[in-house]
């Protein structure tokens, strides 16, 4: 009887082996993010991770510098380069100064995509952006009008002078201030990703503009940092702290008052995807030529544009009314 | 008077003669760690032993070691220079900057190593001219210079360079030896005989042992010690050279935190922080060991986090090592 299992086992395992052979060896995709123990990145390892386990056959290779530097992500890509993934997936910390380690990892027949935070065209060979730029800058200022009916000062505290994700939101942002009357941006600063000198600059923002009406913070370092700080100096309903931020780490912001609401795209759909989409290139063959479309599981598809780009989905506004059901999630 | 006068002094290029035996051993130890390091990876991951894969690994240490040879000589004069990461970033903007005026790659590599040259002669004039301490003035320069590359290029990027000038970073001598391991072999050796075979190098050692006797001795220290602050921005020149050609682009956020790591390179080598003694073989085996730990737990897919944990237990365990040994070794010989 045994005998028999074991018979049909195994003819089961050769003939599932004969249907798909792309199993029988696990495909390997990396997914290079910015820096390691960010809450966001976490969330996209485990969509990755969810991807991975409905393909099937699928190794996640999740890592990242220590620090968000070009020179560490190169030195992990030539890690990952030497093992012979299959592909990598990867949110970059500069624009350009992958570009030569990509490109070296695409001669060796490695699929490279960037995902979250792009990468030159030169360098690989197709980009998914969360959400569109334009609806991300159109969302962070609508998320502080929103609670301004008569108007008001705001104030954007960004990410590093050279983050190419927050400096393309704020230019969005700034081309449909004319659709905000009475809204003024009087100062952009920048905290640099790191928390306590976000605090500082939210902090001398407030003592800079007593008339502080919004703090838009498009990090979710600099949204915390900037909530903490309107708490301590006690502004909580003077100044409203929104932008971009993960519901696990707003959720006392939200209870406190100190941020009425904001919004994230979801980073578990965007890992997931990214992952979908690397296997799509990487195991079927899938083009990227601009115009071309690629299927992403339960994210649907994603048709490129003109410089290979794709928008995954709408940014999401989260707020006291759905912040308890999100915030366990990521 | 005369037997004091015709005695030959002796610096030694360690302190503490009573621990000489085991600092003569510094090196063998690096050395045995290295080794040991080694053979681990090839077996760990099946990778490793790939001529390929390891010329790319060694991109992980070769532009901090050259400038690591410098600050090893800087820190036995007693002096440091944190600034060497922010002088980079300057450098590589000025490089960018030029590229816009149309410089080819000569132009290019005179900018990086004349921007390297100005901006150690500025730290060592408050350093030697002005006498202030020289972390104080360096800590003070490594915002000023990256500072600088900031206001110039703001959230931009320069890009563009000549295609021959990616030969220093990219290009490839035979096979798979990268020009940059070849500058890194030369400026070993120049430096290594610099340091233990020249009167310059004496001096060196004699100032960070005692720099008022050095300078009773007729040692012009604080020449030296300039010397010293320009060999170091020149270094930074040319690993902000070999980067920049190597990424092909510049932003001021580039070599952020690389002082850290040249000065853990210069320290895992052996070279005393307080200065006096240290040697270029050390550093030279702190180089590999960096490379090699960095690129073998890489290939295992260990996160950066765990990395840096191990390379801060890798430079405790190598400096406490021998303190230990002669500690125990002092009880045992107690009577």
């Amino acid at each position: 009887m045994s005998v028999l299992n074991k018979i049909l086992a195994s003819a089961a395992a050769a003939a599932m082996m004969i249907a798909a052979p792309a199993s029988a060896e696990d495909t390997r995709i990396a997914l290079v993010v910015k820096a390691l123990g960010i809450g966001f990145f976490e969330a996209a390892a485990k969509g990755a991770e969810e991807a991975a386990a409905e393909l099937g056959g699928v190794e996640i290779i999740y890592t990242g510098p220590t620090d968000t530097t070009a020179e560490g992500q190169i030195e992990v890509i030539n890690a990952l380069i030497a093992q012979n993934v299959d592909a990598i997936a990867i949110s970059a910390n500069d624009t350009d100064a992958l570009v030569p380690a990509l490109k070296k990892a695409m001669q060796r027949g490695i699929t490279v995509i960037s995902w979250d935070s792009g990468v030159a065209p030169e360098g690989r060979q197709m980009h998914l952006n969360p959400s569109s730029n334009a609806l991300i800058g159109n969302m962070i200022i609508k998320l502080a009008a929103d609670h301004l009916p008569d108007g008001g000062d705001v104030a954007v505290l960004s990410a590093t002078t050279t983050s190419t994700n927050q400096n393309t939101w704020i230019e969005e942002m700034n081309k449909v201030m004319g659709n905000y009357p009475g809204i003024n941006v009087v100062a952009t600063v920048y905290g640099d990703d790191l928390a306590d000198k976000s605090y500082r600059e939210a902090t001398g923002l407030m003592q800079s503009y007593p008339d502080l009406d919004a703090i838009i913070a498009p990090t979710s370092v600099g949204i915390v940092a900037a909530a903490q700080a309107v708490v301590d100096a006690g502004k909580v309903g003077e100044v409203n702290v929104t932008g971009l931020g993960l519901p696990s780490e707003m959720a006392g912001a939200i209870e406190s008052g100190a941020s009425q609401s904001f919004a994230i795209w979801n980073p578990i759909d965007l890992g997931y995807s990214a992952t979908m989409l690397a296997y799509e290139i990487a195991k079927n063959g899938a083009a990227t030529d601009p115009g071309s479309a690629i299927p992403m599981g339960r994210m649907g598809s994603l048709t490129l544009d003109d410089n290979s780009e794709g928008a995954m989905a709408d940014p999401f506004i989260y707020d006291a009314s759905n912040i308890d059901e999100f915030k366990s999630i990521f | 008077m005369t037997e004091t006068a015709t005695q030959t002094r002796h610096i030694p290029d360690r302190l503490n003669s009573r621990a000489h035996s085991v600092f003569r051993s510094w090196e063998a130890l690096l050395l045995a760690v290295a080794v040991a390091i080694f053979i681990v990876n090839s077996f760990t991951s099946p990778y490793f032993l790939n001529a390929w894969n390891l010329s790319d690994a060694t991109f992980n240490f070769t532009e901090k070691a050259m400038i690591a040879f410098a600050m090893a000589m800087l820190i036995i004069a007693g002096e440091i220079d944190l600034s060497v990461a922010s002088i980079i970033a300057l450098a590589s903007t000025a490089m960018g900057l030029a590229v816009q005026y149309g410089a080819g790659t000569t132009e290019l590599v005179a900018i990086g190593l004349i921007v390297g040259i100005m901006c150690g002669a500025f730290n060592a004039f408050f350093v030697t001219v002005l006498g202030l301490p020289s972390i104080v003035v360096t800590i003070g320069t490594m915002s000023l210079f990256r500072g600088i590359s900031f206001i110039i290029l703001g959230d931009g990027a320069f890009r563009g360079y000549p295609s021959d000038f990616a030969w220093f970073g990219q290009g490839y001598v035979f096979w798979v030896i990268t020009v940059e391991m070849v500058i890194f072999v030369i400026l070993a050796a120049i430096y290594g005989v610099l340091l233990h075979k020249t009167n310059f190098g004496r001096a060196v050692y004699a100032i960070g042992n005692n720099p008022t006797g050095a300078l009773f001795s007729g040692i012009r220290v604080q020449r030296v010690k300039f010397i010293l602050f320009l060999l170091t921005g020149l270094m930074s020149g040319l690993a902000a050279i070999c980067l920049t050609s190597r990424l092909g682009s510049t932003r001021p956020s580039i070599a952020t935190g690389m002082e850290l790591e040249v000065v853990t390179m210069v320290v895992l080598g052996g070279v005393n922080i307080l200065g006096g003694s240290g040697s270029i073989p050390g550093v030279v085996i702190a180089a590999f060991v960096m490379g090699l730990v960095t690129f073998g737990l890489g290939l295992l897919n260990v996160p950066g986090i765990v990395m840096s944990i191990f390379i801060g237990l890798l430079l405790i365990g190598v400096i406490a090592l021998p303190r230990m040994w002669s500690i125990i070794n002092a009880r045992r010989h107690k009577p």
